[in-house]
C-alpha cells in the first residue's frame, strides 16, 4: 500500500507519495525549482547542482531532483542561500561554456542560456575557463554535431545513449577538470555504434548536441531556378510542427504544413504518407512471400520473423548489433528513401523533367534519416535518391526564417501525384502504426474481408509499452492463400532501442516466436523521433499519438491498397510489389558493422 | 576545553588478539552484546569522517535481507596519510580478524577489501594472510570470505559510493545519498563499510573491552588513533596517539622548532596556523583527522601548499558535479590570477564564498572539504595568497 506523507515546501502542506522527490513534491503544487541534468525520461542524476533547496536539519543544501521526501520535512526553495549557491553553480557552469551565445545553433532554445537569463547573469564573476580547454567539434556524422565547448557535463546524453537506448555510442572520460563525454577511443560518432537517432539531441539541455542542419544547400536549391525541388513531408511532422511554432502539442497542422512548403517555395508538396502506403504494399508482400515459402514448403532459408525496415535507426543498431538478424529484415527501403527513388524517376517522367535537374528534399521528424539518405545503397535512381533531409525543427527554422505567419496560413492540400494517402501510412508516424497498416492491408488481401477490428482500429498494437505483442488468426481464406487458412499471425512491436535490444535477445534465445515484428529506434516511434521539437516528455509523445491516430480516423481511405495513387502507380510504372521494377528501386540491402 | 596530554599508546599493532581462539571466542559471542560493547566504547570512523562505527553496524544488522557485505576501504589516497599501508603490513590478520567481527554482527557471509592501486605490492602477503584467516575461519566454522579488489588510483574511489560503483565495474562517481550503504551499498546491498583501522579499533575494543577504551581519549573521541606525521619534522612516521591531545603538546613532540602551521587531515583538512596551536584539540569536538598531519615550517609557502592542493582535487574531483568539477579548476586559476596581479585581492574573497558554495551543494565530501583547507590557508596566510 502506498503512503502518504506530510510535507511543507515553503510554507505550503503538501501531501507526497512514496518515492517522490523534493523536486516532484514541488511541481506537484507548482513551485518552480529550476533544473538542468534533471529530464522526466532519465535517471536521476543530481549532478548539475542548481536544484538545490535548503531542508531544514540537513547539513547543506540537498539537490532536489535526487532527495526522497520524508515525513515531516521542512523545505525552503527560495532563500538568499539557496539564490547564491544557484547563482553561482549557473555563473560556473557559464565559465566552462563557450557562451557565445548569438553564435549558437541553440540560441533562444537553450536551457542553460534561459537559466542565465532567469537569474540574470551578469559580467564575469569568474574566470573563463574556455582558452584553457581543448574543446573539440565533431561534424564528421551526417546527423549529429557534438560540440565539447557547449557541453555543461549534465550526462542526460549518456543516460540517454546508455538507459534509454542502451546503444552505448557516448559515455563518460577523463575526471576532474578534464571530464568529457565522450565515444570509443574517441571517434568521431559516425566511427562508432552511434545509430544517429538523435535521442541525445532531443535531451541536451544545450548546443552541445545538435542535428546537422542542411538549411542553406536547401534555400540555394530552392532559389536556383534551374533546379526543380520536391519536398516530401513524413507522418509524423505534421503533428509536431506546430510546437515550434506557437500551437499547442497534439494539434494536427498538415494543412498549414503544406501551404507553408509551398511558401517557401518548394517546386511540389508531396507526401511520404504516399510511399508509406506502398511499403505496405511491398511488406505486406514480402511478408505473404516469406509465410508462403514457410509453411508450404519448410523452406529454411527463409527467415521469420520478418523485422521492419522503416526506422533507419533500428536498422543501423541492427547493424551493429545483430548482424546475424540481416536475413530476418525485410528488404523494403524506407517510405523516405523510396519516395526518393521515385521522385528521380516516376515523378521525373510523368512531369518531364531531367532527373539530374531534381533536387529533392525530405522533412523528417528523424536525424538517422540524414544518414539513411547518404547511404551508399540509396542510389538507385541513378542520382543520389534524396538530396536532404531536413529534421521537423529545421522545417520551423525555414519558415521562420522566412517570416511566415505559420498560424494565419490558410490550408493547402499536397499535390496529387506522389501526394495521396490514406490513414495507414498516417499511423506509420507512431509506434505499431506500421504493423496496424500491414495487417490492414495483409488480412484483406488474403481472405477478401476487413480486419475483424471495431472501425479497423487495431487496438492491441497501439500505446505506450516499450514491447507488444498482438495476434491475429486468419480465417476464411481466398484459395490462393490456402496456406494460411487457421494460422494465428503473431507479431511483436517494440520501440526504442532499448526494447529492440530485449525483443532481439528473446528472439534470440527462443527462436522464430513471432511471424511479423515492428520495430521503431524512437520512444513513442517518429512521432519522439531524434528530429522532432523540443521538449520532449512522455505527455507530450502521449499527445502527439492521439493526434496521429485522429488523423487516421479522419480519412477517407485508411487502407494502403485502397490509395488510388497507388493502384496508379502500380498500373504505370512498378507493374507488381516486388516486381522487376520495385526490386531495382524500392528493396535495398544491409551490411554489418563494428560493435563498439 | 582543556586538551589532553600527548600519549603515546601501542595498541594497534600490538599482536595479543591474534590467535585463532581469540576470534573463536569473539566470534562466538552474542551479536546484540558485541554491539553494545561497541555502542559503548563510542568508537567513530578513523578514515576522517568520525561516523560513529557501532551506529553503522547497528543499521546493516537491522536492514532487511539475506546478502549483505563488510567492505574495508583501503584505498587510503588522502595526501600526508600512510597508517593503512603499515596495518596492511603489519597486522593485516587484524584487519581481516575485524572484518569477520562485523561480519557476525550485521550477518554477511562476504566481504572485500578494496585495495588502493599503488598497494599492490602488498597483495602477495595480504593474499597469503587471507588463507590463514580462511582456514582459521573453517576451523572456527565461521561462514565468511573476503575477497581483496584492486583499485586503479582514483582518489575519488575512496568515497564509499564511488568505491562500490568502482567495485560494480562502473566508473568511479559517488551516488546520491540517501539511500545510504548500511541500506544500499555494493550491490545495492546492506554493506558495512569501515577504514582499515576502524576495522583494527572495533577488534580492540572486543580486546580490552569498552571501559578499557574509553579511558583513553575523550568523551567525544575515545580511543587511540594512529597519526602519520610527515612535512618537518626530525621524526616522520607512524604514532599511535591517544585522541584529544592539543596541537601545541604534538608540535612540541614532532615539530622542527620552526612549526608555522600544521595540515591536519590531509588536503581535505585544516590547516592550523602557529597562533592556533594550543586552542585546537586534535579530536571530533577539535579539528578531526584521518591521521595526516603535515608539519611545515617557516620556509615553506603556504601559497604553494594550497595550490598543491588544489592542484591535486581539480585532478581528482570525478567530474561529475558542477561545484566540485568547476570549483576546483576556478580556485586554481584564480589564486594564480591573483598572485600574478591579474585579479584584485578582494578576489581572494569571492573565492572563499566559492568554497562555501562548494561546501553546501557538492555532491560528495571531495567538493564539500575543499573548503576547509582553501578558507584555513586563504585566511590565515591571506599575505602569502597575495605577495
Amino acid at each position: 500500500m502506498e503512503k502518504v506523507k506530510k510535507i511543507n515546501i515553503d510554507g505550503l502542506s503538501v501531501q507526497v507519495k512514496n518515492g517522490q522527490t523534493i523536486l516532484d513534491a514541488a511541481r506537484s503544487v507548482n513551485i518552480h525549482i529550476p533544473t538542468l541534468c534533471h529530464h522526466d525520461d532519465l535517471c536521476i542524476a543530481g549532478n548539475c547542482r542548481v536544484c538545490v533547496v535548503e531542508v531544514k536539519g540537513k547539513k547543506g543544501l540537498v539537490a532536489s531532483c535526487a532527495m526522497p521526501t520524508e515525513e515531516g520535512m521542512e523545505i525552503t526553495t527560495n532563500s538568499l542561500m539557496v539564490r547564491n549557491a544557484r547563482k553561482q553553480i549557473i555563473e560556473l557552469l557559464l565559465s566552462e561554456h563557450d557562451s557565445r551565445c548569438t553564435l549558437c545553433y541553440k540560441n533562444g532554445k537553450c536551457e542553460l542560456q534561459s537559466l542565465a537569463a532567469e537569474y540574470k547573469i551578469t559580467g564575469d564573476s569568474f574566470i573563463d575557463l574556455v582558452p584553457f580547454k581543448n574543446y573539440q567539434i565533431d561534424k564528421l556524422s551526417p546527423s549529429v554535431i557534438k560540440d565539447d565547448s557547449k557541453c555543461i557535463r549534465c550526462q542526460r546524453c549518456v543516460r540517454t545513449c546508455n538507459e534509454l537506448q542502451q546503444v552505448g555510442a557516448l559515455s563518460m572520460a577523463y575526471k576532474g577538470g578534464e571530464t568529457k563525454i565522450s565515444t570509443f577511443v574517441e571517434s568521431p560518432l559516425y566511427e562508432v555504434v552511434c545509430t544517429q537517432c538523435g535521442q541525445c539531441i532531443n535531451r541536451c539541455p544545450t548546443g552541445a548536441l545538435t542535428e546537422k542542419n542542411y538549411l542553406d544547400p536547401v534555400w540555394e536549391a530552392i532559389f536556383d531556378h534551374s533546379k526543380h525541388v520536391v519536398v516530401q513531408t513524413a507522418p509524423a511532422v505534421r503533428v509536431a510542427l506546430g510546437e515550434e511554432l506557437g500551437i499547442p502539442s497534439g494539434e494536427v497542422v498538415t494543412g498549414k504544413m503544406v501551404a507553408a512548403l509551398q511558401r517557401l517555395g518548394f517546386d511540389s508538396v508531396m507526401d511520404t504518407d504516399f510511399t508509406a502506403d506502398l511499403t505496405i504494399m511491398e511488406e505486406g508482400t514480402e511478408l505473404l512471400g516469406r509465410l508462403e515459402k514457410v509453411l508450404k514448403g519448410g523452406d529454411n532459408d527463409v527467415k521469420l520473423p520478418l523485422a521492419t525496415s522503416c526506422s533507419p535507426g533500428w536498422v543501423k543498431f541492427m547493424e551493429h548489433l545483430y548482424p546475424d538478424f540481416i536475413d530476418h529484415m525485410s528488404t523494403c527501403k524506407s517510405p523516405q528513401q523510396m519516395f526518393g527513388a521515385l521522385a528521380k524517376t516516376y515523378y521525373a517522367q510523368k512531369r518531364n523533367i531531367d532527373p539530374k535537374d531534381i533536387v529533392s528534399v525530405s522533412i523528417m521528424p528523424c536525424t538517422a534519416k540524414k544518414f539513411e539518405a547518404d547511404r551508399p545503397e540509396m542510389r538507385s535512381s541513378g542520382y543520389k535518391d534524396v538530396d536532404f533531409v531536413l529534421t521537423t525543427r529545421e522545417l520551423a527554422i525555414m519558415i521562420r526564417q522566412a517570416g511566415i505567419d505559420f498560424n494565419s496560413l490558410e490550408e493547402s492540400d499536397f499535390d496529387t501525384l506522389m501526394g495521396e494517402s490514406t490513414g495507414a501510412a498516417v499511423i506509420f508516424g507512431a509506434t505499431g502504426g506500421v504493423m496496424e497498416a500491414a495487417l490492414r492491408t495483409v488480412y484483406e488481401l488474403v481472405t477478401g474481408r476487413e480486419v475483424p477490428f471495431d472501425r479497423l482500429d487495431i487496438l492491441p498494437v497501439r500505446g505506450m509499452d516499450g514491447i507488444r505483442e498482438a495476434e491475429v488468426k486468419i480465417e476464411g481464406v481466398l484459395p490462393e492463400y490456402d496456406y494460411l487458412e487457421g494460422v494465428t499471425l503473431k507479431t511483436a512491436i517494440a520501440h526504442g532501442l532499448v526494447n529492440a535490444r530485449k525483443l532481439m535477445e528473446m528472439i534470440k534465445k527462443e527462436g522464430a516466436m513471432y511471424h511479423f515484428i515492428e520495430i521503431m529506434a524512437c520512444p513513442g516511434g517518429c512521432l519522439g523521433g531524434g528530429g522532432q521539437p523540443l521538449p520532449t516528455s512522455k505527455k507530450i509523445r502521449d499527445k502527439r499519438a492521439r493526434a496521429i491516430y485522429a488523423e487516421d480516423a479522419g480519412k477517407p481511405i485508411r487502407k494502403s491498397h485502397e490509395n488510388p495513387e497507388i493502384k496508379q502507380i502500380y498500373e504505370e510504372f512498378l507493374h507488381e510489389p516486388l516486381g522487376e521494377m520495385s526490386h531495382k528501386l524500392l528493396h535495398t540491402k544491409y551490411r554489418e558493422r563494428i560493435k563498439f | 576545553m582543556a586538551g589532553k596530554k600527548l600519549k603515546k599508546v601501542d595498541l594497534i599493532f600490538n599482536q595479543e588478539c591474534l590467535t585463532k581462539e581469540y576470534l573463536k571466542r569473539t566470534l562466538d559471542r552474542d551479536a546484540d552484546e558485541l554491539l553494545a560493547e561497541l555502542i559503548d566504547s563510542g568508537l567513530r570512523g578513523r578514515g576522517g569522517a568520525g561516523f560513529p562505527t557501532a551506529m553503522k553496524w547497528k543499521m546493516a544488522r537491522q536492514a532487511a535481507g539475506d546478502e549483505k557485505y563488510v567492505i574495508c576501504n583501503a584505498d587510503e589516497g588522502e595526501p600526508g596519510t600512510f597508517k593503512d599501508r603499515e596495518i596492511l603490513e603489519k597486522v593485516a590478520c587484524k584487519v581481516f580478524d575485524g572484518m569477520a567481527l562485523c561480519a557476525r554482527v550485521i550477518g554477511a557471509k562476504k566481504g572485500f577489501v578494496y585495495l588502493r592501486g599503488e598497494y599492490k605490492f602488498l597483495l602477495e602477503q595480504l593474499e597469503k594472510d587471507l588463507d590463514i584467516f580462511h582456514k582459521n575461519l573453517r576451523d572456527i566454522g565461521f561462514n565468511f570470505h573476503v575477497g581483496i579488489f584492486l583499485g586503479s588510483g582514483a582518489y575519488i574511489c575512496g568515497e564509499e559510493t564511488a568505491l562500490f560503483e568502482s567495485m560494480e565495474g562502473k566508473r568511479g562517481e559517488p551516488r546520491n545519498k540517501p539511500p545510504y550503504p548500511t541500506l544500499l551499498g555494493y550491490r545495492n546491498k546492506p554493506t558495512v563499510i569501515n577504514n582499515v583501522e576502524t576495522l583494527v579499533s572495533a577488534l580492540m575494543v572486543t580486546q580490552i573491552g569498552a571501559a578499557e577504551f574509553k579511558k583513553l581519549g575523550t568523551a567525544d573521541s575515545s580511543g587511540s588513533k594512529l597519526f602519520s606525521v610527515s612535512g618537518d619534522t626530525p621524526r616522520p612516521g607512524i604514532y599511535e596517539l591517544e585522541l584529544g591531545m592539543k596541537l601545541s603538546q604534538f608540535v612540541e613532540e614532532f615539530g622542527d622548532g620552526d612549526t608555522k602551521a600544521v595540515q591536519v587531515g590531509g588536503a581535505a583538512g585544516f590547516c592550523v596556523p602557529r597562533k592556533r596551536f594550543d586552542e585546537t584539540v586534535i579530536g571530533f569536538e577539535g579539528v578531526p583527522t584521518g591521521g595526516s598531519m603535515m608539519i611545515f615550517n617557516s620556509s615553506r609557502s603556504m601559497f604553494n601548499v594550497i595550490k598543491n592542493y588544489l592542484d591535486f582535487f581539480s585532478e581528482e574531483s570525478c567530474g561529475q558535479c558542477t561545484p566540485c568539477r568547476v570549483g576546483c579548476q576556478q580556485l586554481l586559476l584564480g589564486i594564480d590570477a591573483v598572485k600574478r596581479g591579474e585579479k584584485d585581492p578582494a578576489y581572494i574573497d569571492s573565492m572563499l564564498k566559492l568554497t562555501q558554495t562548494m561546501k553546501m551543494t557538492s555532491k560528495c565530501g571531495l567538493g564539500q572539504s575543499v573548503a576547509n583547507s582553501f578558507a584555513s590557508i586563504a585566511q590565515n596566510f591571506r599575505e602569502e595568497m597575495i605577495y
